[in-house]
């Protein structure tokens, strides 16, 4: 094993030690706000993550990745709303409460809504496809803004967290462990599709789509399939989501969402696959760092993230040792 | 750059250690008081008048409030409900903050406030009181200073009826806090409803809505549009030449004095109700009125009234209790006394925790320097509670 | 009848005001291969420079003077300061960076102008109103606006058809490379093309101060129809944005003026009300997503443009 080897595997040691004991951690230095904090963050890393396959894989830069975040954590919202006032939705699906149900429904309609967004918006390419996400994403923020029937403006309180197979789920520790094994599961399965055939195509989809398509390769389907599979990444952080904090609203849709999932993916660099991780976590803890200290907490993150992404061409990830996907 | 972090007790604890030894141990830490609200974008006025207007009250106490040291730990929400529930944890877990105020917005307050009362925190709010806490869903430890929402909009349509107009042409932004403006217009007013608009909350001109009001012919126009929204729709009113043939009643949020220094003589004429204004008789108002333009600069809003009375209602409960939160409801039944000096006037809690209060018709008038001022006309409701205030049981 | 036409008036003066800002975020788009998401910055900073010196001063030339000059420069450098270093890399840094730019120069803004609104008054000369017909009074203003942006419109179709620097900025849209191995400094060019689109957004922003609320945040409010109408008129055409713009400006304002008027004849009151809202918040994205259906381009794109 080579020395960068060695240290990848010490680097992946040591982030999983803190991961797993972050609980320990937290109570040990006695700042029970960690936990929640930390969740959080894996959470908006599933997000930046499932945006990455695109962005880092395929170069295809989505503006309105907040939209599938959003549909996720409305799909959590509305299920449980269902339960707790018995009603069906569209007079035939009933609610429901526990994770094992609701997590495949979020990672579904996140799909379904990624497939017909993506439909259209993988006709343009470029500019035009960064704006045409963005308006896309606007859209159904405005929708879920008008609609009284799921709290408009004012968003979906979930009084009490989804179970997981009947467990209760309140303990913040408990939440915790299960966006750490999410996380998990979905950089296993990043990592199978990045290293796959359909991996290789979609990077040569970043590098030249014109050479895909000239030895016969219809580079649409390929993009479709990833913006899907984009989209359902995002749904199952938007479920996550919806239970860490029991609350959406269409805030979770705005542009300015989706911004900040793009700039978590810079930050962390489009390169290494635990990027996303290191960008949600550079992002999160900044934000909570200047927003504790300083009113003009914005101006300060801002000036930051335009200093890494003008001096460094590969976020802060180009300080990590990097994986196997991107040599 | 202040930090945002303030210890406002400092050397007056010290002072106070020496004054009262009997009270030591009540007083060798401040009460903290986690104080949420909105500093950034367009709304950001808002929360700084709120801030400002609290801040003001504490340093008249020396940094006491009620004669008990307070922490008040401010943080900027960012009109982001997510961010406004993880700034709630932080100080609920790390600071074990017990006592909370300061939210402008609705939508954020419905987002956090259920963390603090299930915690068994305390909520005052400055500002927003949606329908979810004053009806059926009504919880004990949440106050409301300021008003019902629903109440700025019911008397305005009180005023309406006062002034004698008959067609009403109604505009709001297409969400829910809106919906309820219009539903609470027509809740009292009496006459007919000549058009109901809505119009979007990222909308930046209304030349459309104008038109549409000119074809309708009322003889009156009711609109809800906060902050910016309402300035570009007061000051495309009077351009289109509206303002002098159709009048216009709002409610007090549409036109506090920041909106009034904004949009200048285009809001000459306009017609609001409200619960407080500038020109209030009382020793009280005139010192508060004095002493925030003296700190700050600026008039005083409305906005920085009911946090000013905030402050003051959480001192008199803090007094009662000697700064011991944990006597939870020894704290509850003080806050219920309201015993303070309310610069509004009369002030009372209703059976839902929410005011029971006078209404006034305020008018927008050239002032003794030519600048736009709003002058208090008559009492349009005395002791005004809110239609929710049935339903709740507590 | 008189309505309609009042509205389609109306539209039309909102799709000049679209046409001021996206005209500069066209020419960047087109020219440098830019997405600068801070243009909305830009058409802040010359609204606010222009109320706070119209407020000091009294004279609303100066502040427009103030505005143009102050969103020209700071248009000029930003590119000096920033995009310069972005036109070799990938949109993702660019979107990035003006990302963070957004929040700076809001954060700057907030810091030195304060949270208030600013006050800004319309002209004495331009207030009131004038009667186009029988039973039309239209504002003045509005119609000076509309002048304002047509003659933009004008002016921008001469510069770039006639002059040498439009003939660099057509060359530059469509053979980059070319350009500079003919040894024009295609850098100069590029910063006075970003202070030219600044300059407009700058314009834009002084023309609306009296129309709208001046404060922080009022960019990120018009950026995203800008983009819209950037993306239906296609990058890098000015007659595409002028084209777009007036489709967008038309569609948004008819929607919202007769849309729940149509619907109440089919539907119950409360539901056409409703639908109606919904609709109007969405015509100018639905419009978009039809354009691109048909023309993935937009309807002008720039022509020979590549990605």
């Amino acid at each position: 094993m080579s020395t960068g080897g060695l240290v990848r595997w010490a680097a992946v040691a040591i982030a999983g030690a803190i991961a797993l004991g972050l609980p320990w951690l937290a109570a040990a230095v006695g700042d029970p706000a960690l936990v929640p904090l930390g969740a959080r963050i894996l959470v908006a890393a599933i997000a930046a993550a499932s945006l990455n396959l695109l962005v880092g894989q395929g170069g295809l830069v989505s503006f309105g990745h907040a939209a599938f975040f959003g549909v996720g954590g409305y799909v959590v919202a509305i299920l449980y709303e269902q339960t707790a006032s018995g009603e069906r939705l569209f007079g035939l699906l009933p609610g429901a409460g526990d994770l094992l149900l609701t997590i495949p429904a979020a990672i579904l309609f996140g799909g379904l809504t990624a497939a017909a967004i993506g439909a259209l918006a993988l006709r343009t390419r470029g500019v035009q496809f960064i704006m045409i996400t963005l308006a896309f994403a606007q859209m159904l923020f405005f929708v879920m803004v008008s609609l009284k029937a799921y709290g408009g403006e004012d968003g979906l309180l979930v009084r009490r967290r989804n179970t997981l197979g009947g467990h209760d789920m309140r303990d913040d520790d408990a939440i915790y462990f299960l966006c750490l094994a999410c996380f998990s599961a979905h950089l296993f399965l990043t990592a199978r599709v990045v290293g796959s055939r359909f991996g290789r195509v979609l990077e040569g989809v970043r590098q030249n789509e014109r050479r895909l398509a000239a030895i016969g390769i219809a580079t649409y389907r390929y993009k479709l399939t990833a913006f899907i599979i984009a989209g359902m990444g995002a749904g199952l952080a938007g479920a996550l989501s919806a239970n860490l904090t029991r609350f959406v609203s269409p805030d979770m849709l705005h542009w300015t969402k989706s911004g900040e999932l793009l700039i978590m993916v810079i930050l962390g660099g489009t390169g290494a696959l635990a990027g996303p991780l290191v960008g949600a976590a550079a992002f999160i803890g900044l934000e909570t760092l200047f927003s504790g200290w300083t009113e003009h907490w914005q101006p300060l993150l801002g000036a930051v993230i335009l200093g890494i992404v003008l001096a460094s061409r590969r976020g802060l990830g180009g300080w990590l040792p990097r994986g196997k996907a991107t040599s | 750059m202040t930090s945002r972090r303030e210890f406002l007790s400092g050397s007056a604890t010290a002072m106070g250690l020496a004054m009262w030894p009997d009270t030591v141990v009540a007083q060798a830490t401040p009460v903290k008081i986690g104080f949420i609200t909105t500093l950034s974008g367009p709304g950001g006025y808002i929360g700084e008048d709120i801030r400002d207007a609290f801040r003001l009250a504490v340093e008249q106490g020396q940094g006491r409030l009620g004669g008990v040291p307070v922490e008040v730990i401010v943080e900027d929400d960012g009109l982001k409900p997510a961010q406004a529930k993880t700034v709630v944890e932080r100080m609920l877990k790390r600071n074990g903050v017990k006592l909370f105020s300061g939210i402008v917005f609705s939508n954020i307050l419905a987002a956090v406030v259920p963390d603090v009362l299930d915690a068994g925190g305390f909520y005052v709010s400055p500002n927003a009181a949606p329908s979810t806490f004053a009806g059926r869903n009504c919880h004990k430890n949440f106050f409301a200073i300021a008003w019902q929402n629903d109440t700025l909009h019911e008397t305005a349509g009180l005023a309406a009826n006062e002034l004698g107009y008959k067609r009403a042409a109604i505009l709001a932004p297409n969400y829910q806090a809106g919906k309820d403006a219009l539903t609470g217009f027509r809740r009292t007013f009496k006459g007919e409803i000549a058009a109901e608009i809505y119009t979007r909350l990222d909308q930046t001109d209304f030349a459309s809505e104008l038109a549409q009001i000119r074809a309708a012919r009322p003889d009156m126009v009711f609109q809800f549009h906060p902050g910016g929204l309402g300035i570009a729709f007061i000051r495309q009113y009077a351009q289109a030449g509206l303002a002098q043939t159709v009048p216009m009643v709002v409610p007090e949020s549409s036109l506090d004095s920041t909106i009034l220094a904004a949009v200048g003589d285009a809001a000459l004429g306009i017609t609001a109700t409200t619960h407080w204004n500038a020109d209030f008789p009382g020793e009280a108002n005139r010192a508060f009125v004095a002493a925030f333009q003296a700190k700050y600069n600026r008039l005083a809003t409305v906005f920085a009234s009911q946090s000013f009375e905030t402050a003051l209602a959480i001192g008199a409960a803090l007094r009662a209790v000697d700064g011991d939160l944990s006597q939870a409801d020894a704290f509850r039944a003080a806050m219920l006394k309201a015993d303070f000096p309310a610069i509004r006037g009369a002030f009372s809690f209703g059976p839902n925790q929410h005011p029971v209060q006078d209404w006034w018709v305020i008018k927008v008038e050239k002032g003794a320097d030519g600048k736009p001022v709003l002058v208090t006309r008559q009492k349009i409701a005395t002791g005004y509670g809110d239609s929710y205030a049935a339903t709740c049981r507590l | 009848m008189i309505l309609f036409f009042e509205q389609t008036l109306n539209g039309l003066q909102l799709g000049v005001m679209l046409f001021l800002l996206a005209a500069g975020l066209t020419l960047v788009f087109g020219i440098m291969g830019i997405i600068n998401l801070a243009h909305g910055s830009l058409y802040m900073i010359g609204a606010m420079a222009s109320a706070v010196i119209a407020m000091r001063t009294g004279s609303f030339g100066l502040g427009l003077l103030a505005g143009l000059g102050a969103a020209g420069l700071g248009g000029m450098a930003i590119e000096l300061g920033v995009l310069r270093q972005l036109y070799a890399r990938p949109h993702l840094d660019q979107v990035g960076a003006t990302f963070g730019l957004i929040l700076l120069v809001d954060g700057l803004a907030t810091m030195i102008v304060g949270r208030q609104p600013l006050f800004v008054a319309a002209p004495q000369a331009l207030s009131g109103a004038v009667t186009l017909w029988p039973g039309l009074d239209y504002p003045v203003y509005r119609l000076v606006v509309i002048g304002v942006g047509l003659l933009v419109a004008v002016l921008l179709y001469l510069i770039v058809h006639q002059t040498r620097l439009g003939m660099l900025i057509r060359a530059g849209a469509t053979h980059r490379e070319t350009v500079r191995a003919l040894g024009v400094d295609i850098r100069l060019v590029y910063t006075l093309v970003f202070g030219l689109g600044a300059l407009l957004a700058g314009l834009a922003g002084v023309i609306a101060g009296p129309l709208v609320a001046v404060q922080v945040g009022m960019g990120e409010q018009i950026l995203i129809g800008t983009f819209v109408v950037v993306v239906i008129g296609g990058t890098g055409s000015i007659r595409g944005a002028f084209l777009g713009a007036m489709l967008v400006g038309l569609v948004d304002t008819l929607t919202r003026a007769f849309a729940p008027g149509l619907l109440k004849q089919v539907l119950p009151a409360s539901e056409a009300d409703a639908l109606a809202g919904g609709l109007s918040s969405i015509a100018v994205y639905l419009l978009m997503a039809m354009v691109l259906l048909v023309r993935p381009e937009g309807l002008l794109p720039a022509q020979g443009q590549t990605q």
